[in-house]
């Protein structure tokens, strides 16, 4: 096949480039530049896409020996993630950017672009596993082999088309260190780079800030579920469901138990707080809905609302334009804008947009 | 080891305005000059047959250019040719006569000029920038230079001779006029220049910067053209070399080279403009056929150098367009090479008012001392199916 691989710079997109290269693909190592205004040096593990990064991006595929390139991105990533990213928080919701670049950038813009210049599939360093387990022999997307750095829930949203232009040649590597360690026998000088965290758009770590400086400030009401205000903020984007610290609350409740945020209402620019337990629920419900198989109601499925979270076990409600999910046991902070990915063991079935609870 | 010219790796460079080959007599030139040991500076023998070489190879640029040996500076390279320019003389002219606080320069000039003139403004008693605005084809409005300079306060006043972009030709026999009449210094960053268009005539210009390897010599040599009365503020510290302008050791073998490939880039114009000449004909003509919505930025032979081919084609895309090409053999260039391979709208273009969906198709192709008819074929052959791919990537993208 002629595969084009994504390349960051970073360990694990080298491997990955490397790998589909000496499985006998065609392969092109494309580094997209996401960052209208790019920093020449990278610091710490934060930040990406600077003028380092495209070259240790170059360095890796001089080094298995394909042809790379560079291509500007930074129109639709600003366009379609970082503004997605600003509105989302605005209206009192939580996105996950990650989620919203593999929907629209990765596994959209690129994967489209490539096609049109006669690519069959798209290569990346991500943890997942594409096997041909769905409907009718249909690609199907799985859990990596290592659970700890599995990413099928980022990927997920990408449905079942996409995945079937899909290689994540790191799928079956037992650990990071195996990746470094066969990064480090290739060659790769990016073998001891250290791993991106944090969002990439946001170089210095500071999401708050960078809400702060994007949305402004626009002061409201810490209140309790009566109403009853107990305190002010600065902007209702600095808030997510499920949040304790930094509530700046001046009083402690009378109970003495501590509070969490429960709900964020832009419109009226209030933050409601309250007790752990009005936080938890037992139904997920999630709209845009993404099925790579029949999610058909009273079908059992484990549940995945957090990219580091556990699978909840639970029974399908509903599945139509909106997805409901009740839960065997009840869960807290379900942020809406977060995304929630339904599995069968280690398959993925759906993926959706969690929502406003009902 | 696999021959260059083997079939299977085929190649078309057209992309001589980037860097050109390394010309065969520059090359034996280098080889030869470096086996002579001895710093040119020094006063012993092996100095001297250091100084030789050095002094020769002056000679030999300053005839074929037609000025005296002194008014040489061998620099780095173009870049360090117009910061010299466009930030030491400046800053000389400034210092002898405060009112001179300003430099003009062309629009669309190269960002080693631009960014150079617009760097001056910042902090106490900075140097002003005036940009000057271009028309269709590329050269700077008559009309707009005399306003500039009409308060008598431009010291130095730049225009490209040769826009590497667009292959535009200044007109720097008025732009001379002009300054002559304005007692500002004219200064013409003419790297694109050399072998394809005539320089202007000893006197015309006051600065002028060369680049070693858009001639065929060797990356890391230049040279900036300096009548002898013009001042230079004394930013390059160190052993006073070159009239302490340009501090440093002086690089004899480079400058061997640099005569070596200057010497072949003029030789015969004529005869090597006809070639160049031909080629873009056959190249144009083969783009109608393929493509008769593409467009010719610079439309009259006249105003532009031959050499640089700069097309628009409606609705395609450069950056998939250079890609696609690339994958079919052909090294092509939208117009200037940024440090990660980012391609971005070009300045020039919006400075020459192009709409930017024309701009966002726009490919440049520069032929050289050793373009072949072949190449030409190579890309013709290549164009068709890469212009397809290239607009259905920009349909998307739109």
């Amino acid at each position: 096949m002629k595969v084009l691989a994504a390349m960051s710079g970073g360990v694990d997109s080298a491997v990955a480039a490397a790998r589909a290269a000496e499985a006998g693909h065609e392969v092109v190592g494309v580094h997209m530049a996401l960052s209208r205004s790019r920093d020449q040096t990278r610091r710490g593990s934060r930040g990406c896409c600077t003028v380092e990064d495209a070259s240790d991006a170059r360095r890796a595929a001089d080094r298995i020996g394909i042809p790379y390139y560079v291509w500007d991105l930074s129109e639709d990533f600003h366009d379609l993630v970082v503004e997605d990213f600003l509105s989302e928080y605005a209206a009192g919701r939580t996105p996950n950017p990650c989620v919203r670049c593999n929907e629209r950038i990765k596994f959209a813009s690129l994967m489209e672009r490539a096609t049109l210049l006669g690519f069959d599939a798209v290569c990346t360093g991500h943890y997942a596993r594409v096997r041909a387990e769905g409907p009718g022999g249909a690609a199907s997307l799985h859990r990596s082999r290592d659970a700890a750095k599995d990413q099928s829930y980022v990927l997920a949203v990408m449905g079942p088309e996409a995945t079937s232009r899909s290689l994540f040649p790191l799928g079956d590597m037992e650990d990071k260190a195996a990746v470094r360690e066969e990064a480090r026998a290739r060659g790769l000088g990016v073998s001891t780079k250290p791993d991106s965290y944090d969002i990439c758009f946001v170089a210095d770590g500071d999401t708050r800030g960078f809400l702060d400086r994007h949305l402004g400030e626009a002061p409201g009401e810490v209140v309790d579920t009566d109403g009853t205000v107990l305190g002010t903020h600065q902007g209702t984007h600095g808030f997510t469901i499920g949040q304790r610290k930094g509530l700046g609350l001046q009083q402690p409740a009378a109970d003495g138990a501590p509070r969490y945020v429960l709900d964020v209402q832009p419109e009226t620019r209030q933050v409601v707080v309250g007790a752990a337990e009005l936080l938890s629920t037992r139904v997920l419900e999630a709209t845009e809905v993404v099925a790579f198989e029949e999610v058909p109601a009273g079908r059992e499925v484990s549940a995945q609302i957090r990219a580091h979270g556990e699978a909840l076990p639970g029974i399908v409600e509903r599945s139509d334009e909106r997805l409901v999910v009740r839960l065997a046991a009840p869960v807290r902070g379900v942020a809406p804008g977060q995304t929630l990915v339904l599995y069968d063991g280690d398959r993925v079935i759906a993926s959706a947009t969690l929502d406003r609870r009902a | 080891m696999v021959s260059p010219s083997a079939p299977a790796d085929q190649r078309a460079y057209l992309d001589h305005a980037a860097t050109t080959i390394l010309r065969p007599e520059a090359r034996e030139a280098y080889l030869e000059a470096s086996q002579v040991a001895g710093n040119p500076s020094s006063m012993h023998t092996a100095g001297r047959r250091a100084r030789a070489v050095l002094d020769r190879a002056l000679e030999q640029i300053a005839d074929l250019l037609g000025v005296p040996v002194s008014w040489l500076i061998l620099t780095s390279g173009g870049t360090e040719a117009d910061h010299l320019a466009l930030r030491a003389v400046p800053l000389g002219l400034h210092a002898a006569d405060p009112a001179r606080d300003a430099v003009a320069v062309a629009a669309t000039d190269h960002p080693a000029v631009l960014a150079t003139a617009r760097s001056l403004g910042s902090g106490e008693g900075g140097i002003a920038v005036r940009e000057l605005p271009v028309d269709a084809a590329g050269r700077v409005r008559g009309d707009a230079a005399q306003e500039a300079l009409a308060d008598g306060r431009v010291g130095v006043l730049s225009a490209a001779l040769v826009n590497n972009e667009t292959g535009a030709v200044q007109d720097l026999a008025a732009l001379s006029a002009l300054a002559r009449e304005h007692g500002t210094l004219l200064h013409s960053d003419a790297v694109q220049a050399v072998g394809h268009v005539d320089l202007p005539a000893p006197g015309t210009v006051d600065l002028m910067s060369l680049s070693g390897h858009k001639i065929g010599a060797p990356v890391g040599v230049g040279a900036l053209i300096a009548r002898p009365e013009v001042p230079f503020a004394p930013l390059s510290t160190g052993g006073g070399q070159q009239r302490g302008v340009r501090s440093g050791t002086l690089d004899a073998a480079s400058a061997a080279a640099f005569a070596a490939a200057l010497q072949a880039a003029l030789d015969g114009p004529e005869a090597h403009r006809a070639h160049v000449d031909a080629l873009t004909e056959r190249l144009l003509a083969g783009v109608r056929d393929i493509d008769p919505s593409a467009r010719l930025t610079l439309p009259d032979p006249t105003t532009r150098s031959g050499h640089i081919v700069h097309l628009l084609f409606p609705g395609a895309d450069a950056e998939s367009l250079l890609f696609l090409l690339d994958e079919r053999g052909v090294d092509a260039s939208a117009g200037s090479a940024c440090s990660a391979g980012v391609t971005r709208i070009s300045p020039v273009l919006e400075a020459m008012e192009v709409p930017e969906a024309e701009a966002r198709g726009a490919l440049r192709l520069s032929l050289g001392w050793s373009s072949t008819a072949a190449e030409v074929e190579q890309l013709l052959s290549a164009l068709p199916e890469a212009l397809r791919r290239s607009r259905a990537v920009a349909a998307f993208k739109a």
